[in-house]
């Protein structure tokens, strides 16, 4: 029973890699605008499918090579998620803030987007599964009985790297410091000369193209898609972040590994009819001995 | 201006029920349309179309020397337990069908032959193989051989074939069909190779994408062969998992492999895998061709086991219908000698084999197994008999 343990430990880091890369995607746009954006999942499921239809389509383009279609596809699905991130911020939530309507018809308003993206895409593409085409041949590693894929690998490196991107950004950097401070103190930010908006654009963006990201890499991991593919991830996702302590991205990626952790070391030991009551229990547990999660700090203004 | 748009409306309403006015025998579809598993209800809902155009077109369908259009009435069961039933009572006492066909899935299928069954309308599932579907219900019926039998069938072609002495099985613990055949095989398995031959039976639950954990169970396990009875949106995934985490040795499924687009989905990592199989395609002959030839013309694709089981199914509907030599009008009473004349049918030429109805409700035929080719597609490997 031991034996698959380190095994299990892998398949957990890759699992948990999805949680937190999602994960950072709510807790950027809870820091600054302390919104949490219920769309995000969809944003994540659309991703997949912007990625699905490029490599699609550069695959049938003509004779490009697979690494090439790769490192095209990588950029152009994150610009694109990010745009429809953005487009989300522009027509949902920002006619809302301007009228100063309260936070909770907003965040109404972003799980009625994210069910709209579920559902637009059934309208439009239909309910048939989506199989996502092979771009990176499988290169299957065994060392003692262990068996790691370079996709694997590469999922793994990539939330860890982005996760210290992120962190470099909001602490080295001018645009990271007017997030900081929008989430801090919104209403002093115009008063320095900050112009609010594109911070709140830039900080969709960002959260946007980090779903995409995952939704690439999602695809490529389990190559079936359909629409309601972001809806229970993007859930868990965003328990997750609160355990971490939503707001702080370390929190993400601790809550993200955590939650990935718990899960699949539960179905390694238990029947996997207990995966969920096992892994929320112990996320239950947590918050009841840390409400505001692993690193928050409480803050008055929640909801 | 008022007046000629009145009149139009009015003529407009009109007119169906001018079409409707003719003898119609009315057949509801309870299918699922979307949800889970889309393409079973597409080529369902294909095949009534297909199948309404047929016999409209040869002037209707005719019962005791009357001839009748027949209709269908489709319906969408979103692939739930709970609207299947809604779909089944809104069919049989709004619609007032005359049979229904349908669902498809266990799932469902076992939730509306409930609702069929209590007011007394015959129905028909063509490719549900849980017992529970049928059990104690006098009403409902099968046009597919029953889980405990294909499973046995399973367990001694895994022995056969691979010589496996050791199984491990994978199966959605939320679903009833790969459940019920999951347990079946369990106990098929043992049956031959004696207790704790299954070395590893792992679950998962519906909508689960990542099965790593318990496939590094299965790896560890030791077992010869892997089973896993699950559908076209899981089975890719099951696959390739399987062969990241080291698994080299053989994979054998039921007959939910052939529903929908397997091949699309899963290509060349499905290659050289077997399955059971209601009816294959490639290599047909026949009334089996005729059937695959219209379809084909019609979709431009070709049938799946789901489509021959519900053309199978209609046709065995029409055949009772015809057989209780005329109908009354009186819709308690067809429905009953409909219900009477499908149980008594004896070697009716099927595309899927010859049926004849065992008390019960199912059919008694032979299971074929088919072998996935990365190029032909399903291939028709060997045919296994009870």
């Amino acid at each position: 029973m031991f034996d698959g343990i380190i095994q299990n430990i892998f398949n957990a880091l890759q699992w948990g890699s999805f949680y937190s890369l999602i994960a950072l995607g709510y807790c950027l746009v809870y820091g600054v605008l302390l919104l949490i954006n219920f769309a995000h999942g969809d944003v994540f499921m659309v991703g997949a499918y912007l990625a699905f239809f490029l490599a699609t389509c550069l695959l049938g383009a003509g004779s490009l090579p697979h690494w090439l279609i790769l490192a095209l596809i990588v950029p152009l699905t994150m610009i694109l998620t990010s745009l429809v991130g953005v487009a989300i911020e522009r027509v949902a939530y920002r006619p809302l803030r301007r009228k100063g309507a309260n936070k909770l018809y907003v965040v109404i308003t972003a799980l009625m987007c994210g069910l709209i993206l579920e559902h637009a895409n059934l309208a439009i593409f239909g309910a048939s599964r989506r199989s996502f085409p092979t771009l990176v041949d499988q290169a299957t590693i065994n060392l003692a009985g262990l068996s790691v894929t370079n996709l694997k690998m590469a999922v793994i490196v990539v939330a860890f790297l982005v996760f210290i991107l992120l962190e470099l950004v909001i602490s080295k950097t001018k645009i990271g410091m007017a997030m900081r401070a929008i989430s801090y103190d919104r209403f002093a930010i115009p008063l320095m000369g900050i112009p609010p908006e594109n911070i709140i654009v830039f900080t969709f963006a960002l959260g946007s193209g980090l779903a995409g990201l995952a939704g690439l890499l999602f695809a490529m991991s389990y190559p079936v898609l359909d629409p309601y593919m972001g809806a229970m991830i993007g859930w868990k996702a965003f328990i997750a972040a609160v355990v971490g302590g939503i707001g702080e991205i370390r929190g993400a990626l601790v809550g993200g590994f955590l939650l990935g952790f718990v899960e699949i070391m539960a179905v390694a030991f238990f029947p996997s009819t207990f995966r969920d009551l096992i892994a929320f229990t112990i996320l239950l547990l947590i918050l009841w001995k840390k409400p505001t999660g692993l690193f928050g700090v409480s803050r008055y203004q929640k909801i | 201006m008022k007046r000629t748009l009145i009149s139009i409306l009015a003529f407009l309403l009109i007119l169906p029920c001018a079409a409707w006015a003719a003898d119609v025998i009315k057949i509801g579809l309870n299918i699922e349309l979307t949800g889970d598993i889309p393409e079973v209800g597409e080529f369902s809902k294909n095949v009534a179309k297909l199948f309404e155009s047929k016999v409209n077109a040869a002037g209707g369908w005719e019962v005791g020397g009357k001839k009748y259009k027949i209709q269908f009435i489709i319906e969408d069961n979103e692939s739930k337990a709970e609207s299947a039933v809604t779909v089944a009572t809104k069919l049989i006492t709004s619609d007032k069908v005359l049979v229904m066909v349908g669902p498809q899935a266990s799932k469902q299928a076992i939730a509306a032959g409930e609702v069929a069954n209590n007011l007394k309308t015959p129905m028909i599932s063509p490719w549900s193989t849980n017992p529970a579907t049928t059990l104690n219900r006098p009403y409902v019926f099968r046009g597919c051989f029953l889980d405990d039998f294909q499973c046995k069938v399973i367990a001694k072609f895994a022995t056969e074939e691979y010589k496996a002495k050791k199984a491990a099985v994978l199966y959605d613990i939320a679903s009833d069909a790969p459940k019920g055949q999951a347990e079946f095989f369990k106990k098929a398995f043992e049956d031959l190779h004696g207790p704790g031959s299954v070395v590893a039976f792992e679950t998962f639950t519906t909508k689960d994408v990542d099965f790593s954990a318990q496939l590094t169970k299965i790896v560890k396990s030791g077992a010869d062969i892997l089973f896993t009875p699950q559908y076209y949106n899981e089975v890719p995934l099951i696959i390739r998992q399987a062969k990241q985490l080291g698994w080299t040795k053989p994979i054998v499924g039921s007959d939910a492999w052939a529903g929908g687009d397997l091949m699309g989905m899963c290509g060349n990592d499905c290659n050289g895998y077997f399955f059971t199989c209601h009816s294959v395609s490639k290599g047909a002959k026949g009334i089996t061709k005729e059937f695959v030839d219209s379809y084909n013309a019609a979709y431009h694709k070709s049938p799946d086991s789901v489509a021959a089981l519900t053309w199978d199914s209609l046709n065995i509907v029409l055949a009772a219908i015809q057989k209780t030599g005329g109908l009354t009008g009186d819709l308690k009473k067809d429905r009953q000698a409909v219900t009477d004349q499908i149980g008594k049918l004896k070697d009716f030429p099927g595309i899927t084999g010859a049926f004849t109805y065992m008390p019960g409700g199912n059919p008694s035929k032979c299971v074929p197994i088919t072998r996935i080719d990365a190029k032909e597609g399903f291939v028709f490997y060997k045919t296994v008999c009870p």
